[in-house]
């Protein structure tokens, strides 16, 4: 890739925060600056090699597709160079028409409205599970520590092998599923070749890997949870549900909100499982905003490097308006973060 | 001082890390002044995984038998993936290979987005003259030369023999005749008719040509997929799925394919010759005399089947022209395209391999001879490579039934226009 880099509108826009600091009539932000760089130069100096790392490995990508998608840049248009042929850049700056487009886009509306069913389907259902082996794990039963090793192993087994498994198992003629099926005398399920059954399935394939994550992470919360608040509650005549709804809830909140947030960025982004598992298909049918923007950049020809930039930028702003709106309500209710 | 060292080794381990991930794994080499090529030729098969590779990879690695000096480096890249594959590597110019299997609508693509070296006047088009016409057009482009024709192909019709002799049925030479026939084997030993491959837009197209239908006419520079003849064309195929004469499946069409095939769970297929070396691994054609291929079943417009094959194309970035240029030359030479037939019944590009003794007799090249000559010729154009993607979306969900023919049709004359500016 040998496009001149915008270095120029970087540094303009780093100009204009220094000068907006300045504006804001407060003067000494020059004088803060040294003052905290004299007193702490020794921690500057050991968060400089991680700024710039970070610099290099996600901030340079992150300005260059922010640029892409104001252009019109696909495969035919971007400079490159091959041995003999040198090909100059001839994309052009085409302003907010991507947005435009993908945002008046009968295909963008559609993706997003299924990447955010996937995203709150799978996130219920594995903070449900989850809670419940938790729950179920944290009393004292017999074989604990094997439940808890075997419960952790759909983590312990790299992403793509198990989703590589489950494709194997749902194959519609030699898939284990339904060869279990047609042995009870049912007919077999289309579990990838319908688009309903393969939404269904891709959820069903992303619990299983999110459970073991949501459960060591709530067993932590759990044990965190002092003994004696139980004993008290059940002297006071406390039931079963009253105690896990006004101790283990409350108890739980902070690592909950915590790993709900996480969980609900992954599962937006997973790309692992639904591209292994479908590939987006049957049609577009379990097509989540990150394999189409993938499928944008790498898949479709001529490869088109706006349109994929311009879902990029969209799913970071959407993610980043649903963690500001997330917190605001989590203040609301108290939380401190 | 501790400090020091420690940011040091950082910084170090940065550049490290850096240089690695601007490294290239180049191959030198050339013909030096000696005349004698030497180095690394790197190629790219996209041949099928188990039969046909076992193969090439022999015949390529032989290269050294003529050129001691030169290490043919072989990589079978599955033929889904390597278009991409493809063009992600040779654009940023690492790990691209030297010489890559193109698939006759790629070669157009490739050359105009300036990833392969022109071959006119180089070793790789030896006796040129001698290559079939309908082969060589693909490796046309503004009037230069991009690729060698290594193998032809069409499609015909797979059938087992066993199943229709139990089932008392004839090979169906229409779609309603198929119908007809699938639905006497289902009656009759319980197995479905036809498995048609649902996740691969290539095996629409003879249902298309059959109903006298095409993606484009690149003559009139117009979209032509959402003319009734497109629409009937999707119509057939969802009546085929619905009316239960075909199994089909929206991912792993291939594998599923020739599983179902090989294991005589389905009586007919649509394949072409890259798929005869597969099938013959299979216990149903154990004895190779079970399958029978003929021609496709003709839509109400007649019988159409594309033409397809494979060129070799040298990488414009590679390091090592010469040695890529004279391995272009053997795969395609002659001798080589007579063993390729004689071990793997794939049809040669050249007219002198034909009238070899052993090629001559060989069944499968002589019925699909014909098939061939007869076939439908794709438009050659650069976005012959682009025209796939948006079939294969809407084929998948007339089939799975996410849309209507009509919808379907349209949806992908839109994506069309978008693509081929000023057609109509």
């Amino acid at each position: 890739m040998a496009v001149d880099t915008p270095s120029q509108s970087v540094a303009k826009a780093a100009g204009d925060g220094v000068t907006r600091g300045r504006s804001r009539g407060t003067g000494d932000n020059g004088g803060a600056v040294r003052r905290s760089l004299s007193t702490h130069w020794y921690a500057w100096a050991m968060v400089a090699p991680v700024v710039a790392v970070l610099g290099v490995i996600i901030g340079y990508p992150l300005v260059r597709g922010v640029y892409l998608s104001f252009t019109d840049a696909n495969e035919r248009n971007v400079a490159r160079s091959i041995g003999v042929n040198e090909i100059p850049a001839t994309y052009e700056f085409v302003g907010l028409d991507n947005y435009v487009d993908a945002v008046t886009g009968s295909q963008f509306l559609a993706t997003l409205g299924w990447t955010v069913l996937w995203t709150v389907s799978c996130v219920a259902v594995t903070f449900g599970l989850g809670l419940a082996l938790a729950n179920v794990l944290n009393r004292r039963i017999a074989g604990r520590s094997l439940y808890r090793m075997l419960l952790i192993l759909p983590w312990a087994v790299p992403g793509f092998v198990s989703v590589f498994a489950w494709r194997f198992l749902y194959d519609e003629r030699r898939g284990m599923l339904n060869q279990i099926l047609s042995g009870v005398g049912m007919d077999g399920i289309p579990w990838l070749n319908d688009p309903t059954w393969a939404k269904f399935s891709v959820i069903a394939v992303n619990v299983w890997l999110g459970i073991p994550f949501m459960m060591v992470a709530l067993l932590g919360g759990l044990q965190s949870i002092p003994g004696e608040l139980y004993e008290a509650a059940e002297m006071d005549g406390a039931s079963a549900w009253q105690r896990f709804r006004h101790i283990t809830m409350p108890g739980l909140r902070s690592v909950s909100t915590t790993v709900i947030l996480l969980s609900t960025i992954w599962t937006f982004n997973m790309f692992p499982v639904i591209f292994l598992l479908t590939r987006g298909g049957p049609g577009e049918a379990t097509q989540i905003l990150v394999t189409q923007a993938y499928k944008f950049s790498f898949e479709i020809s001529p490869r088109d490097f706006a349109q994929s930039s311009t879902w990029g930028v969209l799913i970071l702003v959407l993610l980043m308006v649903f963690a500001a709106f997330y917190r605001r309500v989590l203040r609301k209710q108290g939380e401190v973060w | 001082m501790r400090r020091g060292i420690a940011a040091t080794a950082l910084v170090a381990a940065l550049g490290v890390t850096l240089a690695a991930c601007g490294s290239d794994s180049g191959s030198g080499g050339g013909s030096k002044g000696s005349g004698e090529l030497s180095g690394t030729v790197t190629w790219w098969d996209t041949s099928t995984v188990g039969s046909e590779d076992k193969v090439f990879k022999k015949v390529a690695e032989d290269f050294k038998k003529k050129h001691p000096k030169v290490t043919v480096k072989y990589v079978n890249v599955p033929f889904g993936e390597a278009q991409n594959k493809f063009k992600n590597a040779a654009q940023s110019g690492s790990g691209a290979p030297d010489v890559i299997r193109s698939e006759v609508a790629w070669t157009p693509e490739f050359a105009d987005l300036g990833y392969l070296a022109p071959l006119d006047g180089t070793p790789a088009l030896k006796d040129a003259d001698d290559f079939l016409k309908q082969a060589s057009a693909s490796t046309q482009y503004k009037g230069k030369t991009y690729a060698v024709p290594q193998v032809i192909d069409s499609m015909g019709i797979f059938y087992n023999k066993k199943i229709f002799k139990e089932a008392g049925v004839e090979v169906p030479k229409t779609i309603a005749e198929l119908k007809t026939v699938s639905a006497t084997i289902k009656q009759k030993t319980g197995k479905t008719g036809l498995y048609l491959r649902g996740d691969d837009p290539y095996w629409f197209l003879s249902f298309l040509y059959g109903e006298g239908g095409d993606l484009v006419d690149a003559e009139k520079k117009s979209i032509t997929i959402d003319n009734p003849a497109g629409v009937k064309a999707l119509a057939t195929v969802k009546d085929l799925v619905d009316s239960k004469a075909a199994i089909t499946d929206a991912t792993n069409g291939w594998d599923n394919m020739q599983a179902s095939f090989k294991d005589g769970k389905v009586a007919m297929m649509i394949n072409g010759p890259w798929a005869v070396a597969d099938t013959f691994a299979g216990k149903e054609f154990a004895d190779k005399a079970n399958l029978g291929i003929a021609p496709v079943p003709a839509g109400s417009a007649g019988q159409g089947a594309p033409q397809g094959g494979h060129n070799l194309a040298v990488y414009a970035g590679s390091k090592n022209l010469d040695a890529s240029y004279a391995f272009a030359e053997y795969m395609t030479s002659a001798e080589t395209q007579t063993t390729i037939a004689k071990e793997l019944s794939l049809l040669p590009t050249r007219q002198s391999v034909y009238i070899k003794p052993d090629v001559a007799t060989n069944e499968l090249i002589t019925f699909f001879k014909p098939v061939v000559e007869k076939s439908v010729e794709r438009p050659w154009i650069p976005e012959g490579g682009s025209l796939f993607e948006p079939v294969k979306v809407e084929y998948t969900k007339v089939l799975t039934g996410q849309t209507t023919p009509e919808a379907g049709a349209k949806a992908i004359g839109d994506s069309y226009r978008k693509l081929l500016k000023d057609w109509k």
